[in-house]
């Protein structure tokens, strides 16, 4: 058996797993001991890297005896998990979270009596008071200021941005006193906030609604960005981002907000600098992440079918970059490919672009290719937003391309 | 220096007063720092309220407390010619907003708050963080940017922070520190902590719209959160009514009530605060428009006599100088000879020279220091910019 799992968390050499293992050494990232935490786990593959799959995480909790070959699937008899909805996924998170520690709280625009704009934070409200999921008027700058203050002092706020574009008004918050005062107060301040919200292209929302904003923050230091893709990643995404003594700001996108995924009954806390492996391949490495992500499993399926290999990475993490996931995946393939929705000038891909050159430039057989959305304001028309963003043959023919 | 002590009865102050002056007069010389029968002082002009009751004009305070403004300001005053040295010397670098003659909001603000209260204020902080109980080393060697400031030299003189005795700085973006404040505020309420949150902006952030954001806010919800602006007329070399269409900053708050205090005598603050304090408490937010003036420009590059003339700043220093009227004030109660209030200027001289010398011995920060504190050390990874440079480091 390859891998073991256990009630723990980073084991620091593969050779751990093999002799007898000591439960109560391993240091888990909240500091509670593993007696506590009955009901969760965490996979360690037998390279001591710590792996979060929920298809093997599901293959090693329902058969006990023996596994039977490769099938992913879990046998219908007996499924385990729950079915939800993305958005669901994101509530559940943020219960959980709620629940666990009374000191975490939202504030957002009409995230309270109205349950959320996309029901993140339905119920809610009902269940902790008016106080505690905050509703806030339309004053972006003041609220994210506000709460940041509040972190200042130890609450963990969660803000939301309605949409994501709607905090650019608050950039100055976030830059300024977000990202950098733990680092001018010596580290004497820490701020635990998370701001999260929808962004990216959806359906003919115009210009404004339709920002990408992973690419304005991601030079402000001090602060964690990550994006979530699927209800597995999202739930694991935001309970991470609430534990975190970092301010995170959690992308979400709002075409995939009734996405539907069985996920774990067992409570999990995914990291916030991993990357995650979608599919293993040999041949090239497309990285991509949040909504693309599917834009290039559907070009993966014609790809296959044609002939390739894809390795595909969801980077998952925007700041820092997952390197390590990343170097070892450009290592065994020699070919990247970079599918984001971001513009082309300045985006996410523009810094993978370089980080990658920069680091393992040795390995690259050919120049990285980045594909990103038109630098153009997202048109109303549907043909011409379809444009902006890429589509799925555009990914087949870059593929291409690059493996000729 | 205790800076507060509560007062008692108005009417055995009375009785007192001119008892203890016979005593004195007539007597010893009792020492001077530890006499605490109350006194009570009435403020030079009264307070003009704004939708709320104006408190009273007789404030009440002790021979320690005077005495020790006394001490603080000329401490405050002293550090802050001192940074204006150093930074003609080319010690002090960047931008640097001194405070002199504005000591009397920061001290008066003390007396009337416990160290649970929060303060927040932009970048003219100096003496603000050495009324929280900052020392002089921890403020030059910021001010040098050297390891033993207060924010380990990566902060500087607009990012001074005292976590432990409430003070959250220190913002250089003028106008960002209200919402914060109001945060800190919100904490409080959500903690039911029982204390309130000082968020301090000027005449010029007063034009702001996150004011009005927060102010709207806090209302709303009835933060404990009291907005004080020093109005000291001038943002940067902008006068007040050239920049505001009304320059009553007290009334800007509409709903909100305000009041606008003498912000050069420090009883009057420190009555205004007190008030303050308990209406924030009950009733939510509160405006405080304290009438104060700087005597330096409004940073070292800003001569700050191209847009008020010498004779103004001369004029003000001659009436209204916060530390002048407290001198005036201790000398004709007689709480204190004119000599010791000499040597009291003379210790702080001393004390302020020394941590300077103190200071400059202070090393630079460590080359590595540029990377520790960008993040939490939360799930044990140690960031160096966006992508690491360094395999992941593992968990322990």
């Amino acid at each position: 058996m390859a891998a073991a799992v256990f009630q723990g968390f980073g084991a620091s050499t593969a050779l751990s797993l093999s002799k007898s293992f000591d439960s109560k050494r391993v240091k888990l990232p909240f500091g509670r001991s593993l007696s506590e935490r009955r009901a969760s786990f965490v996979v360690v593959g037998s390279d001591g890297r710590v792996v979060l799959d929920s298809s093997r995480a599901q293959k090693l909790v329902t058969n006990a005896v023996a596994t039977k070959g490769d099938s992913a699937a879990a046998t219908s008899a007996s499924k385990p998990g729950h079915e939800l909805l993305l958005f669901e996924a994101l509530q559940e998170g943020l219960e959980e979270e709620m629940e666990r520690d009374p000191l975490v709280c939202v504030m957002g625009e009409d995230v309270g009596h109205y349950g959320g704009s996309y029901k993140v934070t339905k119920g809610l409200a009902t269940k902790y008071g008016d106080l505690r999921v905050l509703d806030t008027p339309i004053a972006e700058n003041s609220f994210t200021g506000m709460g940041i203050g509040a972190a200042m002092t130890g609450l963990r706020p969660i803000v939301e941005g309605m949409n994501m574009g709607f905090l650019l008004l608050a950039y100055n918050q976030i830059s300024n006193n977000c990202g950098m005062l733990h680092y001018t107060s010596g580290g004497q301040f820490k701020i635990p906030i998370v701001i999260r919200g929808p962004g990216g292209v959806g359906r003919q929302l115009g210009a404004e609604h339709s920002q990408r904003l992973e690419s304005y923050f991601q030079s402000i230091p001090g602060i964690q960005m990550v994006a979530c893709s699927t209800p597995y990643n999202a739930k694991g995404l935001m309970k991470a981002a609430i534990r975190s003594d970092n301010p995170v700001i959690l992308f979400e996108h709002v075409l995939l907000y009734n996405l539907k995924e069985r996920i774990p009954d067992e409570e999990y806390v995914l990291s916030l600098e991993e990357a995650e492996m979608v599919r293993p391949g040999e041949h090239v490495t497309i990285l991509t992440y949040s909504r693309m992500r599917y834009h290039v499993m559907q070009a993966a399926k014609t790809l296959v079918n044609k002939g390739y290999d894809p390795e595909v990475i969801d980077i998952r993490s925007l700041k820092p970059f997952d390197l390590y996931t990343i170097g070892n995946s450009v290592k065994k393939t020699h070919r990247v490919l970079i599918v984001e929705e971001c513009m082309r000038t300045g985006g996410i891909g523009a810094s993978l672009t370089a980080a990658i050159n920069e680091n393992f430039h040795d390995y690259l057989d050919a120049p990285i290719v980045c594909l990103s959305s038109q630098d153009v304001p997202t048109p109303y028309a549907g043909t011409l937003e379809e444009w902006t963003v890429v589509q799925p043959g555009q990914i087949v023919t870059a593929v291409e391309q690059l493996c000729k | 220096m205790a800076l507060s002590r509560a007062a008692s009865s108005p009417s055995r102050a009375a009785l007192l007063k001119p008892l203890a002056a016979a005593i004195s007069s007539s007597l010893f010389r009792r020492p001077i720092s530890t006499d605490t029968t109350p006194i009570t002082v009435e403020t030079s002009v009264p307070f003009t309220a704004h939708r709320c009751e104006a408190p009273s004009r007789t404030v009440e305070t002790t021979a320690e407390e005077l005495v020790g403004f006394f001490r603080t300001m000329a401490l405050m005053r002293r550090a802050e010619i001192a940074a204006d040295s150093l930074y003609k010397a080319k010690l002090i670098r960047g931008f640097c907003h001194l405070y002199d003659g504005q000591e009397a909001v920061a001290i008066g603000m003390e007396a009337a708050i416990t160290k649970k209260d929060c303060i927040i204020t932009a970048y003219r902080d100096h003496c603000i963080y050495l009324g929280r109980g900052g020392t002089l080393l921890e403020v030059f060697a910021e001010l040098m940017g050297r390891q033993a400031g207060c924010s380990k030299g990566k902060g500087g003189s607009m990012h001074f922070y005292k976590k432990d005795a409430g003070f959250y700085g220190g913002h250089g973006i003028v106008g960002a520190q209200i919402p914060l404040g109001i945060g800190l505020a919100f904490a409080q309420k959500y903690k039911k902590d029982e204390s309130v949150s000082f968020a301090l902006y000027g005449d010029g952030a007063a034009n702001q719209g996150q004011l009005f954001e927060a102010l709207n806010m806090a209302a709303l919800w009835d933060l404990p959160a009291i907005l004080v602006c020093e109005n000291n007329h001038y943002g940067m070399g902008t006068a007040e009514w050239r920049a505001a269409k009304s320059p009553a900053y007290y009334k800007r708050g509409d709903y909100v009530p305000g009041l606008k205090v003498d912000g050069m005598d420090a009883l009057a603050v420190k009555q205004a605060c007190k008030f303050a304090k308990e209406h924030a408490l009950k009733n939510g937010p509160i405006i405080l428009e304290m009438d104060t003036y700087r005597y330096h420009g409004h940073s070292m590059s800003d001569p700050g006599s191209t847009y008020r003339t010498r004779d103004e700043i001369s004029g003000v220093r001659q009436e209204r100088d916060p530390i002048e009227r407290i001198r005036k004030l201790v000398l004709s109660l007689d709480l204190a000879t004119e000599k010791e209030l000499k040597d009291i200027e003379k210790e702080v001289r001393k004390e302020v020279d020394d941590a300077i010398a103190q200071a400059k011995e202070s090393p630079m920060p460590d080359p590595s220091e540029l990377f520790t504190n960008v993040y939490v050390k939360g799930y044990g990874v140690e960031s160096f910019g966006a992508d690491r440079k360094e395999v992941r480091a593992v968990l322990p």
